[in-house]
């Protein structure tokens, strides 16, 4: 397949990108690793005169300690991100949602700004970044801020980043010594998840005291199952202990329907993985 | 002390597993595939397609185009006229057969979302593809005719000149042609006192999705028009092109160069080879176009898709006295160069392994407003063997008794080969007593059965099922004079050449032209046999009708079976043809020579001559016997006898998760009878990638449209291809009943896995939940469709016709 002509820009701070986006604007679009972009382009969905690719940013990659939270540079890929110490240990769900984004190529190209900011429902991070309470620092012409997760999904492909803004980098709280699942329903390994569930756990000697969960593909942008949440504490870590809590999980929502389900056997779905998910990261 | 030097073995090639010698360069492309070829001056072509399902052309706008930048041409139908030819069907089932005209761009009305309406020629790839988003069309929208049922109701039509979307109706009937009683008959006799099992089956619409997209190149320059084609059947092609578009067929070399892969999708003469051609002679340059994936996935024909309408009859003890069988077959919006052939190819599939009183098949291929369909790996076969082994399991149900055993009740004795069959074809060999008793064994059949049985009796949210698939097919398409009394357009033959070169090295010409089969690697196996020279000194050459002047090409499992017999007896004569010459140098009597191991001896002495040395002699000329030419090569043209019916027992368990409706697949073993096997490693290839792309239809694959005739499943996102990470690691075996219809007693192996795994699979799928009162799911048995199917809900409805738009362009801040 071949893209409309565009003409590229590469800079190398993001003070670079940030004027190449006030000069070209509405004309242009963020490459950020290209997961999405490029087949945007190859199959001609979208023909934006200028695109403005970040992977020549240094200063956007890679993950550090920041006291009571990891921060981890949008233009890191998924593939250093599920193989991080750091997230391993502060943010185990992170891994976990991340090996299991697309395919091995897409893991070393996609990035995790990149791919929170393209915000489809159906992306492998949004429900984790959610259920961890992320934060995530958007750089524009009059400084940084900072926008909490709960205000930064806006709707379909729709995030708080403004036209003139970049996502530089994502704050997670440490969740260290909670455990972690991410149960993701496909019906063939490489596809966008039908449904899936983000949960982590803090649980201890077989009781869960806190839980935090996000679903995926559940309405137009990644949820967090607070009802799930509220009732599970003071369960039992296992299948039978979490069920009750779990069958709350599609409450409010309201997913899609599609080729690879209704929306009606989607709400069950979320269930059944729900409890899945939290009874695996409670380790029951 | 004597030494004693043991003799080569007659055959040390033939059932040997020879990686493959193509491989190197396919993988890693370093290879002619036709999008590599670029030629001086040559120019590159984009297609602007109809989005309509059903539409008159008002008009087309073609200056913006024109106009921009390095534009070469931009032609519609108009321009093009006579000179694009039209695209024909080579088998019209009945002489009524209402065909609609196939103009390789429209002119006037298009009839599928997809269909081109011009063509633009520039100087890159991305020139052509901007300008081509230029062309403005205007369209009156039409009617469009969708769903299969409501097509055959003929109250919207597809294409309303023709009067009707039923192209054909034709019928096979025991009793008409005597090879078994009348179907009513048995059918009331069951009623009265018997078992009738009356059931409806859907195929869903496939789609091939080769490796390689579709290419052409045309070279219109010099003496010859030359078209490079990703095609499976370069010889056909150049047949058509002379056929339908009035050029000398000595004026027209079709080149298939390597080709990476087909499964039927390439059996096709297309639109897009017609506009290439006839755009590089209108302009008198080189012109290359190459398919994009969605292009590909909306114009390349699509496979399968058909209603079976099924009534099974059976005694009480689950003896079969016959089976009607009423087809409805999407043809799309036209009749492809085998089109309604494909579904007509069941009708000797769905008696299957079995002996019944009475058989009747009843088929209309319907058209519709949608991609056409043609042959897609099995071709017919799939449809009709996933039908009768569905049944069988069902009528065991009704019996009470093991699936198994009512399929051995049922089935032909070995010793009752040659068989003929209701349907009237003769079974050269088989034994299914023997591939089931080895797949059994091999599945361990009775455990997973009492582990069913345990999991059903503790509610396990894990239920088991079993699914058993004992399949035959016929391949090596054809005798001639069979494909001629069915109306069929060509012959069934296949032609070698064998050349013998002064240093001894072999020159071998195949008609059949490979797509990724390894024919290069069983081949040279083969003659290096016959010939007795080294593998490594056999080169085959095949796809170019410059040097392989004649062939029928590759598809219906026929190259071993059709053109592997004609190489042996090209060997055959050559070894013949050599034999004076040889006895001439060896001053000896041409009776007394025996050849053996690349070598003639005479008889009882130690006296011999190797066939590379008569090859050189001959080369040199200086001393041959009188009256001979100086000419060893030579070539056969076979003409097969009869199909050959390889058979084979799959066994199938997969496990459901009761909760989500997901299949996950827990063994698969298979014991095919391919009669004699020339290279078992290629054998396994086939095996493994035909049970691949059987189990996706019945797990994965469905081509869907929306109320507008828009294919919703029109990327590999929404049109699920199953990778090696969805696999299990399939056990396979064989047996042997080496096929009495060749001299090399094999059968055909490249559609057998698919033929045989769609139905193992939706077997152990329903019956894992047949004790909820399940006794069909649709295909692709989807964890949705499963999960309602167990909890009472309609397992058969519809896939909803939408897709998630995760690569939603519309806004800017999006796709990072």
């Amino acid at each position: 397949m071949i893209p409309a002509r565009f003409d590229y820009v590469a800079p190398t701070s993001v003070e670079e990108a940030l004027q190449a986006l006030a000069e070209h604007g509405d004309e242009a679009k963020i490459l950020a690793g290209g997961q999405s972009l490029l087949p945007v382009l190859r199959m001609r969905l979208n023909a934006p005169e200028w695109v403005i690719d970040l992977g020549k940013i240094d200063a956007l990659r890679g993950i550090r300690d920041d006291g009571d939270a990891i921060v981890i540079g949008a233009l890191t890929t998924h593939h250093d991100v599920m193989h991080d110490a750091l997230v391993e240990e502060h943010a185990l769900l992170i891994k976990k949602a991340a090996t299991e984004v697309a395919d091995a190529q897409v893991r070393h190209r996609g990035t995790f700004g990149g791919a929170l900011a393209h915000a489809d429902p159906a992306g492998d991070l949004g429900a984790p970044a959610l259920a961890l309470g992320a934060e995530f620092v958007i750089a524009g012409s009059g400084g940084t801020r900072t926008v909490g997760a709960d205000d930064f999904f806006v709707d379909l492909f729709e995030t708080a980043i403004g036209e003139d803004e970049i996502l530089t980098e994502v704050r997670i709280p440490k969740h260290t010594g909670w455990g972690a699942h991410y149960a993701k329903f496909v019906r063939v390994a490489h596809q966008w998840p039908i449904v899936a569930v983000a949960a982590t756990v803090k649980a201890d000697g077989g009781t869960i005291s806190e839980a935090r969960v996000g679903l995926t593909n559940m309405g137009s942008t990644p949820l967090r199952a607070r009802g799930v949440e509220e009732a599970l504490a003071g369960a039992t870590a296992s299948e039978d202990g979490v069920r009750e809590a779990a069958a709350k999980a599609a409450d409010g929502t309201n997913p899609p329907s599609d080729l690879n389900g209704s929306a009606e056997y989607r709400r069950h779905l979320a269930t059944v993985l729900t409890r899945r998910a939290v009874a695996a990261a409670a380790g029951g | 002390m004597t030494t004693i030097e043991e003799a080569p073995p007659a055959a040390p090639e033939i059932g040997k597993d020879r990686r493959r010698k193509e491989d190197q360069r396919l993988i890693t492309g370093r290879t002619r595939w036709t999008d590599n070829i670029a030629l001086p001056g040559m120019l590159h072509l984009a297609m602007v397609r109809s989005p309509h399902a059903h539409a008159k052309i008002l008009s087309i706008d073609i200056e913006a185009a024109d106009k921009s930048l390095n534009i070469y041409e931009v032609f519609t139908g108009k321009h093009l006229a006579e000179t694009q030819g039209v695209v024909v069907n080579a088998w019209p089932i009945t002489t009524e057969q209402k065909t609609p005209d196939h103009l390789p761009m429209a002119i006037d009305e298009v009839h599928f979302a997809g269909e081109i309406v011009a063509v633009v020629a520039a100087r890159t790839a991305a020139e052509a593809r901007d300008a081509a988003e230029l062309v403005d069309v205007e369209y009156e929208l039409l009617p469009a005719v969708l769903d299969l049922k409501e097509a055959a109701e003929d109250k919207v039509l597809a294409h309303p000149s023709l009067g009707t979307n039923k192209t054909a109706f034709w019928q096979l009937d025991s009793a008409g042609q005597g090879t078994g009683r009348a179907i009513d008959e048995v059918i009331e006799e069951a009623r009265a006192d018997g078992i009738v099992i009356e059931r409806e089956y859907r195929q869903q619409r496939l789609i091939p999705a080769f490796m390689e997209p579709r290419s052409v190149v045309v070279d219109p320059t010099g003496e010859q028009i030359t078209m490079w084609s990703a095609t499976q059947i370069p010889h056909i092609t150049r047949f058509l092109l002379a056929a339908t578009t009035g050029v000398p067929e000595s004026k027209i070399r079709v080149i298939a160069p390597d080709v990476g892969g087909g499964f039927g999708g390439k059996l096709q003469t297309t639109p897009e080879e017609w506009i290439t051609w006839a755009t590089a002679r209108k302009i008198g340059k080189p012109c290359k176009y190459t398919e994009t994936r969605s292009e590909s996935l909306i114009s390349a024909h699509h496979g399968r898709d058909q209603w079976q309408k099924l009534t099974l009859a059976a005694t009480k003890e689950g003896k079969v006295t016959g089976l009607k069988v009423d087809l409805l077959a999407d043809l799309g919006a036209y009749v492809g160069v085998v089109g309604g052939g494909v579904p007509v190819l069941g009708a000797w599939m769905f008696n299957a392994i079995y002996k019944w009183d009475a058989y009747q098949f009843n088929c209309t291929p319907v058209l519709t407003n949608k991609t056409w369909v043609d042959a897609y790996r099995g071709a017919g076969r799939p449809e009709a063997t996933y039908a009768i082994e569905r049944l069988m399991d069902e009528l065991a149900v009704e019996v009470g008794k093991d699936p198994l055993e009512i399929r051995e009740m049922n089935w032909i004795k070995h010793e009752e080969f040659p068989f003929t069959t209701v349907a009237g074809m003769t079974y050269d060999s088989g034994n299914y007593e023997a591939a089931t008793a080895k797949a059994k064994e091999m599945f361990g059949y009775d455990a997973l059965r009492a582990e069913q049985k345990q999991r059903r009796e503790s509610g396990d949210k894990v239920q088991l099922g079993i699914g058993i698939s004992t399949f035959t097919e016929m391949c090596g398409l054809a005798p001639s004079r069979v494909l001629g009394s069915l109306n069929y357009g060509a012959g069934g033959w296949e032609h070698a050449t064998v050349r013998m070169l002064p240093t001894g090295k072999v020159e071998v010409i195949t008609g059949a032209s490979a797509h990724g089969q390894g024919h290069e690697t069983a081949f040279s196996q083969i003659v290096a046999d016959r010939l007795g020279v080294p593998f490594e000194d056999v080169e085959i050459l095949h796809g170019d009708t410059q040097v392989s002047h004649k062939g029928l090409d590759t598809y219906g499992s026929r190259s071993l079976v059709v053109g592997g017999e004609a190489l042996v007896l090209a060997a055959d004569k050559v070894i013949e043809k050599a034999k004076p010459l040889a006895a001439h140098l060896l001053e000896a009597n041409a009776e007394d020579l025996e050849f053996s191991a690349g070598r003639y001896s005479v008889k009882g002495t130690d006296q011999g001559i190797g066939i590379a040395e008569v090859a050189l002699a001959t080369f040199a000329a200086h001393n041959y016997p009188e009256g001979m030419e100086p000419g060893i090569d030579a070539e056969s043209t076979y003409d097969p006898v009869n199909f050959s019916f390889p058979h084979g027992t799959h066994l199938c368990a997969a496990e459901v998760d009761t909760e989500t409706g997901q299949v996950k697949l827990r063994k698969y073993v298979c014991v095919d009878d391919i009669g004699n096997i020339i290279n078992p490693l290629i054998v396994s290839g086939q095996v493994h990638g035909g049970l691949v792309q059987g189990i996706a239809q019945a797990l994965w694959e469905e081509a869907v449209y929306d109320d507008s005739g828009t294919l919703v499943s029109g990327s590999f996102v929404d049109y699920l291809l199953p990778t090696a990470a969805d696999t299990i690691n399939f056990e396979i075996d064989h047996t042997t009943s080496p096929s009495t219809t060749n001299t090399l007693g094999t059968k055909g192996v490249g559609e057998a896995g698919t033929i045989a795994s769609t139905p193992a699979v939706v077997n152990a799928v329903v019956d894992a939940v047949r004790q909820f009162g399940v006794n069909d799911i649709l295909m692709p048995c989807t964890p949705e469709r499963v999960w309602s199917a167990i909890h009472g809900s309609d397992p058969g409805k519809d896939t909803v016709e939408g897709a998630m738009p995760h690569f939603d362009g519309g806004n800017q801040e999006d796709n990072q």
